[in-house]
């Protein structure tokens, strides 16, 4: 990976940066110091497992779930993010568990499939109208926030790198006009 | 290697070499192979710690569930590392590369990002690897356009020293058959993908083969070479390769140098001046600072190779000879520090690629395209001097594609382990005029307890680094031809897409701060009178015949290509000629 790369992440640069990450901001950076005390809770992060669960399902490969994506998201918060955008996420988290028992009279771990899908569908949608309506250099909607880390973790999982997508440690060759059917798995990096 | 070659600095016995070379990379490296090969028993110091070829490249062979963070930094490492999270380099396998910035700060007048990393190697670790060759279209513009002063040399001077570096250290590329971007000695190119194919075939016919579109001329090996292996395309070139597939001086100077016997190595050792006899005009050997215990040894030499990095290598014949010259050795001509260049980027265009849908790309190719410059050319004239190339490629889109305005389940999944569309993307690299204004110093000014800047001198007092040594002050940004420049850079690479078919071309340019094309230039620049030169044609500091500078420092303009290959080439040339030198009893 190298400065090419950017050209690879201009859709991440010009959609929605990743937060936590920086790039292209030249702000100064707050010091918040490692927390000795643990973010979230166990079942904050069994709460976790489920949403990155609906949003990257198992299908023909195994879902977010599989790869301990709540541990992985309670990591990266406690690690990578900011103190407000630790906040911010924090406080989506139990928006999302208190929203989610109002609306069905259950808890969202308990919930079927299909009511999950149907409640994070507009949690996402509420995402997407505030980001639109945000400044660009103000902090993201909590749901894009662990959308991303669902995705960054998973995809970076043994899980995701070798069974949702195709992965090659070593390719010994380039070619640039490969053949692909259509169904064709994508490469887990490049 | 020997257990002999690194030196214990407490224990050692030996002091006196044939030369003493600072620095460890791409410039260092070279230095060092070519004065070890030619006989001359050689230090080479270097002010970071060990990094061994392969065995040190501790990442290197790891999966991307071994890392923790899915690439990404961390709280403690945005602190510790506030420039390097200015940009692209602040990922999770190469944060060790970079250099400590509480240790090591500078100051900045005007913005200045400077990536540095001080291990052995240096940036030849993690350098971009993108090599061409200056043509005379370069070392005469300043002299055809009244810009700073002229060149000391031609490209027919540099030429058989461009040679001898690419065989060397293996330059896979194309030749086109353009003056002003010479054909050099290459491996076979690596291939352009479908897509990129398709736009540079379009780009020719629109543009009457005005302009190019070629795979870039990059210093990954296509064929094997001694020691080491073809590039394995796996694209993770800069957390170091254990084939050796690209050039470093870890995989191909360093061995070299290491088995003429001629070689030892001083790691942890700051060279804190250059020492000056000033009876007999010349450099007598290098004062360095044990960066454990803060002591300091002299080690004597006939000849200093100065490869410090642009902006280090200046900052060290500052710090030398001030009882002569009070700002340093080579400051007669009162442009040391002066003429700062870069290249700027950070700008360019992007698109997507209707259609090739049957067509994806095995490998991970650590190589894009290449369009070399094209204005101010062949009766082109613009507003501004000089000009840029741009550097990109096209892929499909993947997994990190944007998916904040995506819906998430079932589709989402299906969407993002399949290819999406081919989407292309390309930067601009603009020329940087020298301009004497652009400039670097000693910060001398007073900070209070506070930090602030203080003309108390009871309590002022002038910033230093770790270890107490006096640090840069960095004043140097971009001027008007520059920004008109950055204008059309844009606005020609989106009409370049644009007719050759893209789709959706977007703009981008997020401004660029001197320093953060990585390519610093200039502040000890050749020419060809003492009077406004630092260097002469030879690089041989005016001021002291037996110190050659032959880093970015040397530079008297910046061109818009990526400058590595011209150091190197520099650095074997001046080598030979201290080697002969020595030999008649010159120096």
């Amino acid at each position: 990976m190298d400065r090419r790369t950017i050209i690879k992440q201009i859709s991440i640069l010009t959609g929605a940066a990743f937060v936590g990450g920086q790039i292209f901001i030249q702000s100064g950076c707050k010091t918040d110091g490692q927390t000795t005390k643990a973010l979230l809770t166990n079942d904050q992060i069994a709460l976790l497992d489920e949403i990155g669960e609906t949003i990257l399902p198992q299908t023909d490969s195994p879902g977010a779930k599989s790869t301990n994506i709540g541990a992985f998201m309670h990591k990266m918060v406690t690690d990578c993010y900011s103190t407000e955008e630790q906040r911010i996420f924090i406080e989506g988290l139990e928006n999302i568990k208190q929203r989610f028992e109002t609306k069905y009279s259950t808890s969202f771990i308990s919930a079927n499939a299909d009511q999950k899908t149907a409640f994070l569908n507009n949690v996402n949608t509420e995402a997407i109208a505030f980001r639109k309506a945000k400044k660009y250099e103000d902090p993201e909607h909590y749901f894009v926030m662990m959308k991303q880390l669902t995705i960054l973790g998973y995809f970076t999982s043994e899980i995701g790198a070798t069974k949702a997508l195709n992965y090659i440690a070593v390719p010994g060759k380039y070619d640039g006009s490969y053949p692909y059917k259509k169904g064709d798995k994508a490469w887990a990096s490049s | 290697m020997t257990d002999t070659t690194y030196l214990n600095i407490k224990s050692t016995k030996l002091h006196t070499y044939d030369a003493i070379v600072v620095g460890s990379g791409i410039s260092g490296g070279w230095a060092a192979k070519e004065l070890t090969e030619k006989g001359l028993k050689v230090l080479l110091i270097e002010r970071g710690q060990r990094h061994d070829h392969i065995k040190d490249y501790k990442t290197a062979s790891q999966d991307p569930w071994e890392f923790g963070h899915g690439g990404m930094t961390t709280q403690t490492q945005k602190s510790d590392y506030p420039v390097i999270h200015r940009g692209w380099a602040a990922q999770e396998a190469v944060m060790d590369a970079w250099v400590n910035e509480k240790d090591c700060p500078y100051s900045e007048i005007k913005p200045f990002t400077w990536w540095r990393s001080y291990r052995m190697g240096g940036r030849s670790v993690i350098w971009g690897r993108q090599s061409y060759r200056l043509s005379d279209l370069d070392f005469e513009a300043n002299v055809k356009e009244g810009i700073a002063v002229d060149w000391p040399i031609r490209y027919k001077d540099l030429a058989p020293w461009y040679d001898v570096v690419e065989k060397f250290i293996g330059v896979s590329g194309t030749k086109q058959g353009l003056p002003h971007l010479p054909d050099g000695q290459f491996q076979p190119g690596m291939d352009l993908n479908i897509v990129e194919k398709e736009i540079a075939k379009k780009i020719g016919t629109h543009y009457k083969n005005s302009r190019h579109l070629f795979i870039g001329r990059v210093a990954n090996l296509t064929s094997d070479l001694p020691g080491r292996s073809k590039c394995q395309y796996r694209n993770r070139c800069w957390e170091g390769c254990p084939y050796g597939g690209y050039f470093s001086t870890q995989s191909s100077t360093l061995p070299a140098a290491l088995a003429t016997g001629n070689l030892h190595i001083v790691t942890g050792a700051i060279a804190k001046q250059i020492l000056y006899d000033k009876d007999n005009k010349k450099a007598t050997g290098v004062e360095i600072l044990d960066t454990e215990d803060n002591k300091t040894y002299e080690f004597k030499s006939k000849i200093i190779f100065v490869c410090a990095s642009a902006l280090n290598s200046t900052w060290l014949m500052m710090n030398s000879a001030t009882d002569v010259w009070p700002e340093g050795l080579g400051s007669s001509s009162g442009e040391l520090g002066h003429n700062v260049m870069d290249h700027h980027y950070n700008l360019g265009a992007s698109g997507k690629m209707d259609g090739f849908e049957e067509f994806y790309t095995y490998g991970r190719r650590p190589n894009g395209f290449y369009i070399p410059r094209f204005v101010n050319l062949n009766g082109d004239k613009r507003s501004y001097l000089r000009g840029f190339g741009y550097q990109g490629s096209a892929s499909r889109e993947e997994w990190q594609r944007d998916v904040a305005e995506l819906g998430i389940g079932v589709d989402l999944k299906n969407m993002l382990t399949t290819p999406g569309q081919w989407q292309i993307g390309s930067t601009g690299f603009g020329e940087i005029l020298p301009h004497h204004d652009n400039k670097i110093m000693l910060d001398k000014r007073l900070y209070d307890k506070d930090g602030n800047i203080t003309t108390d001198t009871n309590s002022g007092k002038p910033k230093t680094d770790k270890w107490g040594l006096p640090i840069l002050a960095m004043d140097a940004e971009l001027r008007e031809n520059e920004l008109n420049m950055r204008k059309d850079i844009v606005e020609e690479m989106k009409q370049m897409f644009e007719n050759a078919g893209v789709k959706d071309v977007n703009i981008w340019d997020a401004g660029h701060n001197m320093g953060h094309g990585i390519h610093e230039m200039g502040t000890a620049r050749m020419g060809l009178d003492p009077k406004t030169s630092v260097l002469n044609g030879w690089n041989q500091v005016w001021d002291a015949p037996n110190v050659f500078v032959t880093d970015g420092a040397c530079m008297t303009s910046s061109a818009s290509q990526n400058p590595s290959l011209t150091y190197m080439a520099l650095t074997a040339r001046a080598a030979d000629y201290a080697v002969s030198e020595l030999k008649k009893q010159n120096l």
